[in-house]
């Protein structure tokens, strides 16, 4: 079964229709790239799937479970909304992550609040803060951190900031982990050792959604690939059909500076 | 000389009484504003647009008056028109009038500071808290709070040391402030009539006040430097 199934979504603003009745599925497992020039809505889908952006019509499910339905109000609540998004994990280009907190804190801070929640807190504070400062330390070993688990993200290179923001999406074990052009505001060199982790996510079979310019990437990663044009999903398949065998010319045009290069 | 130097001791006692006052009324300006503030800066921020805009009038109201008619209004309305008042008589009538008067101005200034400040916290940031799960409120008190007080402190500090000095306004309701007492000695106070240097004195304190004030904000912005 699907682990995700998108159905129908549109979303306008004002009146500029930025999605226009974008559907796919994503199986559990799977890395799924987006592509597509900028403007064509692929981020604004990847926010949607986030609940950043209330979509004006679809249906989102993930596991069978129906997170949004825009015939169903009730799925829109506020609170209701807020334990939806963490099937979700979101990397974003500028990484935003909270500068007071040093890159431990950062990946330890969404857990701890979260585990507040939990009914045996109180009993079992000390053990559950340590639980999840292990945790955090083992994933920013995993992302090839440990020399920086106490500096600062000021401290921190561009790709090392990366690294931790997704050490910190990690964290919270989503079911889907989506990226928005992770590597934008990076130079080759760090846009490398991003890609790198990624790659090794990708290995471990991480279920992912990659908005990316990095076509290559995208290419060789990718187990599906979808190219969006002007809201609409122009184009999807493996990457072998998408890249090589793409069917619209819109497609082949876009990826022409790509192919030939 | 020898004259000053024998009315020395009843000056600066005078003094003392006056400037303790003055940093009563500081204090409790401080204390009642800053929360105050922060609610009105919420207040105009509001999605719920009668809110915001009956806050942006008051806001507007409050420092497009002087603060000096804000105190006279305040003191002299409940008990001259309303034939009620409220503030009772005396030095701590005019305390409390004074420190209503104070908290509600000053208020109104740090509600612009808090909104500049809140606002120029990027929204990457909320956004960042919101995918992670967390609840707007703990996104305000554990990602936003700090970043926005970082940024206000500046021009915190400069309202901060502007309000030393306004509190020798309320001496138009009487307040007998270092202000108050300082001028006393100009009319006979005391034994002692026609002396301005008193006046002088009075300046000092505040100086060395603001001066300690200038010095610690610096310190807390000095604090604030470890994250940018």
């Amino acid at each position: 079964m699907a682990i995700l199934e998108v159905e129908h979504i549109c979303k306008s603003f004002e009146k500029t229709e930025v999605l226009k009745d974008i559907s796919f599925s994503l199986e559990e497992g799977q890395v799924l790239s987006i592509i597509g020039s900028s403007g064509s809505g692929k981020t604004t889908l990847l926010r949607c799937l986030n609940f950043l952006e209330r979509p004006d019509r679809g249906v989102i499910r993930v596991c069978g479970e129906t997170l949004y339905d825009s015939e169903n109000p009730t799925s829109m609540q506020d609170f209701e909304i807020r334990k939806k998004r963490l099937h979700f994990g979101l990397v974003f280009q500028s990484f935003n992550l909270f500068p007071q907190y040093t890159a431990l804190e950062n990946v330890m801070l969404a857990k701890e609040l979260l585990a507040k929640e939990q009914p045996d807190f109180k009993a079992r504070k000390k053990e559950i803060h340590e639980e999840i400062r292990i945790l955090a330390e083992e994933l920013l070993r995993q992302m090839g951190l440990s020399d920086r688990m106490n500096n600062y993200p000021h401290q921190l290179s561009g790709g090392q900031c990366q690294r931790v923001a997704i050490a910190r999406a990690l964290a919270l074990k989503p079911d889907i982990l989506c990226f928005d052009e992770p590597t934008s505001a990076l130079d080759p060199e760090l846009t490398g050792e991003v890609l790198r982790v990624m790659k090794e996510l990708a290995d471990q079979k991480t279920t992912m959604i990659i908005v990316t310019h990095e076509m290559a990437f995208a290419r060789d990663v990718a187990s599906h690939v979808i190219f969006m044009d002007d809201g609409c999903i122009l184009e999807q398949g493996t990457p072998k059909q998408v890249f090589e065998h793409s069917h619209e010319e819109r497609t082949r045009q876009f990826l022409s500076r790509f192919t030939q290069g | 000389m020898e004259l000053m130097l024998e009315q020395m001791p009843v000056v600066i006692r005078s003094l003392n009484v006056g400037f303790l006052q003055t940093l009563r009324l500081f204090a409790v300006t401080l204390l009642g504003a800053v929360p105050l503030g922060l609610i009105i800066a919420f207040g105009s921020m509001s999605r719920f647009r009668p809110l915001s805009y009956a806050t942006k009038i008051i806001v507007w109201i409050i420092r497009g008056t002087p603060l000096m008619i804000q105190l006279l209004i305040i003191y002299y309305f409940p008990g001259l028109v309303l034939k009620n008042p409220i503030w009772g008589g005396g030095e701590a009538g005019r305390f409390l009038a004074a420190s209503f008067s104070f908290i509600f101005n000053y208020a109104c200034y740090f509600s612009e500071i808090y909104r500049g400040g809140i606002q120029s916290v990027p929204a990457g940031q909320e956004e960042a808290g919101l995918v992670l799960g967390m609840t707007r409120s703990q996104i305000f008190f554990r990602v936003t709070l700090l970043q926005m007080i970082k940024r206000i402190v500046p021009p915190m500090s400069n309202e901060i040391i502007t309000l030393v000095k306004d509190t020798s306004l309320a001496r138009i309701i009487a307040l007998q402030e270092i202000i108050w007492a300082g001028q006393a000695f100009m009319k006979g106070s005391q034994g002692i009539s026609g002396a301005i240097w008193p006046l002088f004195f009075t300046a000092v304190y505040y100086l060395i006040f603001s001066g300690l004030l200038t010095v610690l904000l610096g310190r807390l912005e000095k604090k604030l430097d470890y994250f940018r």
